[in-house]
């Protein structure tokens, strides 16, 4: 099994697209879709993050940490949240990234995470 | 392929032809069956390589072995627990490997015929770049060399090499499976397979480079990886349909080109077209028309073969013809589609009715459109504009062979 994660990539302009109305419908199909995964039993963790302008940057790689407000990349597109699944192999993962995708009406990246190195 | 050309200098150049020849053929397989064995490309292109270079010794001493393919399975795979023995990998790579490892003969067919079809779909994963599909099932299922594939596709090896191992690295890291598809997704799969082979073959049809107008080589590896997809998946029709479509446009290949310049369908000497290849493309065709679920590639393949049943080009069927892609823009409405249509059109209704068919297609980019313009505009005596429309089509036309036609055609206006 490897563990993938999925991220929803998107705008704050493609957000406010989406009309007032349909958001609990959204919410709904991505909370179904949580439903499913879970049954599925490939859940690992997941979750919604508050929006990139209150992301703060920590660089300790020099003598003392450096803190500086704002996303890391300066674009206009964001994670806005993410899955952690447990899956066999990226036909699986590419799956439920499809149906995660159909929820939230977003773009998902699907990445493994590295296999754990073998015991020395 | 380490050592692939130092091991020439003690075999001879008819031998090094022969053995390398079984290698090509069996190539695919080989590979397929280590890297179901092994669970890794890399140690299976190792291996295969190895074996080659002890079939070079061997071979030309003792002779080739009853069967080539299983001496080198068993080769390779002996190799392969060599080596990983040899650099004490103490992952479970190397356990699985001496769990999995049997000596049981090759078979040509069965579970070594079905791994050839998991590479395939391993090879056109939908989540490997397009460009990468091509190289890695040119590479893996074909057996060319990382040098033969970046020069039909006029890259740099160094380029290509970089192409296959990101593609080889992504396999690995993400996990993309060795395996057939489910049943609900074997369409699509296929789907995207067939249109790798079709590119392949394309780019040996139409080639862009500056050299031959057709690159034979290419054309053929495309066939040849067709005939095994259909013998893997004999009932499905799209891959039958591919097929037939492809082996009845290489039977005009060699009257497609005279003297560097493309000779169009009507004007091709149909004696110098391959009767063998028709028969074969034919009977496919027959096959898919009674089982009656037409698809993209079965149209076309019957439209090829209303093209090659024809004695002479003023025989052809051209209600069949346009039947044929009024059925193919139900499935897809795409103005490529329509300005094939379009050509039938006019042999039937007449250029004018057809020139104002194509007028209306969004193709500006596309020298196929602004040659069929051209000969239309030419037909009805409009030689001002066709001229314009010849010169359109030129400058963005790669293919040597259809440049000399569109040049002549052009010159030849009055």
């Amino acid at each position: 099994m490897t563990q993938y994660l999925l991220t929803v990539h998107g705008s704050e302009e493609e957000n406010a697209k989406v009309p007032e109305d349909q958001w609990p419908v959204m919410f709904a199909a991505v909370e179904a879709f949580n439903e499913q995964v879970r049954a599925d039993g490939v859940w690992v963790f997941a979750g919604g993050l508050e929006g990139a302008e209150t992301a703060t940057v920590v660089d300790n790689s020099g003598d003392s940490p450096v803190f500086t407000d704002g996303p890391y990349l300066e674009t206009k597109e964001h994670i806005g949240g993410f899955w952690i699944i447990d899956v066999p192999d990226l036909d699986a993962a590419l799956k439920y990234a499809a149906a995660g995708s159909k929820a939230c009406q977003g773009k998902v990246e699907v990445r493994p995470f590295q296999a754990e190195p073998p015991a020395a | 392929m380490t050592g692939f050309r130092g091991s020439q200098a003690r075999t001879s150049t008819t031998e090094f032809a022969a053995v390398e020849g079984i290698f090509r053929e069996e190539y695919g397989r080989l590979i397929a069956s280590l890297v179901r064995r092994f669970g890794d490309i890399d140690i299976a292109e190792e291996a295969a390589g190895e074996a080659l270079v002890t079939a070079l010794e061997k071979w030309p001493e003792v002779g080739v072995p009853p069967n080539p393919g299983g001496w080198l399975t068993t080769t390779a795979g002996n190799r392969a627990i060599d080596r990983l023995r040899r650099e004490k990998l103490r992952d479970g790579k190397h356990q699985a490997a001496e769990m999995i490892h049997d000596d049981t003969p090759h078979e040509p067919t069965g579970i070594i015929t079905d791994d050839r079809l998991r590479l395939i779909f391993t090879c056109c994963h939908p989540a490997l770049a397009p460009e990468a599909r091509i190289a890695l099932t040119l590479r893996l299922m074909g057996g060319l060399t990382v040098a033969e594939i970046a020069s039909a596709f006029l890259v740099q090896e160094t380029t290509m090499g970089q192409r296959i191992t990101r593609a080889k690295t992504k396999i690995k890291g993400a996990k993309i499976p060795y395996r057939v598809p489910s049943a609900e997704d074997l369409p699509e799969r296929v789907g995207a397979v067939l249109a790798v082979l079709l590119l392949i073959f394309n780019e040996g049809y139409l080639s862009a480079s500056d050299g031959d107008p057709v690159r034979a080589d290419l054309t053929g590896e495309a066939i040849r990886l067709a005939r095994i997809l259909h013998e893997l998946l004999p009932d499905d029709r799209e891959t039958t349909g591919l097929l037939a479509m492809l082996l009845l446009t290489e039977s005009r290949r060699a009257a497609r080109v005279r003297h560097g310049e493309l000779v169009p369908l009507d004007e091709q000497d149909r004696g110098g077209w391959d009767r063998a290849l028709i028969a074969e493309g034919h009977a496919l065709v027959r096959e898919c028309l009674a089982a009656n679920r037409p698809g993209r590639y079965q149209i076309l393949a019957a439209v090829n073969a209303v093209h090659t049943d024809a004695p002479s080009a003023a025989d052809t069927d051209w209600s069949q013809v346009a039947a044929l892609y009024d059925q193919l823009v139900r499935l897809d409405p795409s103005p490529i589609v329509a300005l094939n249509r379009a050509v039938a059109i006019a042999e039937l209704d007449g250029p004018e009715v057809a020139l104002a068919q194509v007028d209306r297609l969004p193709l500006s980019g596309y020298h196929a459109w602004h040659a069929t313009r051209a000969d239309l505009l030419r037909r009805l005596g409009r030689s001002a504009e066709a001229r314009q429309e010849y010169d359109a089509a030129l400058a963005c036309c790669d293919n040597t062979a259809e440049r000399a036609y569109l040049t002549r055609k052009r010159g030849e206006l009055v």
